[in-house]
């Protein structure tokens, strides 16, 4: 698990909220600072890779699956770099 | 015969310099040198899963830090009409137009299994099951990211459809509105 500045949660969102949501945290974030998104979608991991290759101001640090309760989560952690 | 002299040499050399100069600056004023980080859309058809389709990649793409267009014509401008339909003013074709065509996205039907708008509803239903944004939310989505949204008006009047039904604060353009933002787009997609 990375250290991170904010979390978001994201559980139960579908595509393309997950993104959706995380842009607009990412936004509050100051440059540098790291945001942990939790969510279920399943997609968000190629998703945040496709936006992390794509956007000039995120990286992904890490992602990781973690089984909560018999569910997924998918969890990823990313800097915001300009 | 002709020898070279260096005088004509650096003559030559100037000319090849001023023929270069010409050709990069006529090459810095082609479109495909000012592409940018955008998605240009034509929505053309007017179908419940295609305006699904279309607003979900608006939004995903607007999220991404991409700039997104979307140029709505003929079928597609169903999409972007306000629920009440406007019959006075419109000549008898244009109100037939107006009875048969959707105004909005709750009238959009689908483009296979729509069983006279049955399998429509089904699809609302699965996807509020599922927790699944609905294309009135992507819509309101797609605005709030600031995704430019443009109704072709020659295909708006041909339909009879009067500038008061569709949606407050929408862009009117044609061709060549849609082609300034396509030819600088890296993404173009037709749907």
């Amino acid at each position: 698990m990375s250290s991170f500045d904010q979390t978001l949660d994201v559980k139960g969102a579908k595509c393309p909220m997950p993104l959706v949501k995380s842009r607009k945290a990412m936004g509050d974030l100051a440059v540098g600072q790291v945001l942990q998104v939790v969510a279920t979608d399943r997609g968000s991991i190629a998703d945040f890779q496709g936006w992390a290759k794509t956007a000039k101001n995120v990286e992904i640090i890490s992602q990781e699956t973690v089984e909560d309760g018999g569910v997924n989560l998918y969890v990823h952690y990313l800097r915001r770099t300009a | 015969m002709m020898i070279d002299t260096p005088e004509m040499g650096t003559e030559a050399l100037l000319a090849r310099i001023a023929e270069l100069e010409q050709r990069v600056s006529s090459l810095e004023e082609t479109p495909a040198q000012s592409i940018e980080d955008r998605v240009s859309m034509v929505v053309f058809s007017g179908e419940l899963d295609k305006a699904i389709a279309a607003f979900i990649i608006a939004t995903g793409a607007a999220s991404m830090g991409l700039e997104v267009n979307m140029f709505f014509t003929f079928w597609g401008i169903g999409a972007v009409r306000k629920r009440e339909k406007v019959f006075a003013g419109k000549n008898l074709l244009e109100k037939g137009f107006t009875a048969m065509l959707p105004s909005g996205t709750g009238q959009l039907g689908l483009s296979q299994m729509n069983f006279l708008g049955a399998g429509a509803q089904l699809i609302r239903k699965i996807m509020k099951d599922r927790d699944i944004s609905s294309v009135e939310e992507l819509f309101e989505m797609s605005r709030e990211l600031g995704v430019r949204m443009v109704v072709c008006d020659m295909s708006r009047e041909l339909m009879g459809i009067a500038d008061s039904e569709l949606i407050d604060g929408l862009e009117t353009g044609g061709v060549a509105t849609f082609m300034a933002d396509a030819a600088r787009s890296k993404v173009t997609l037709f749907i």
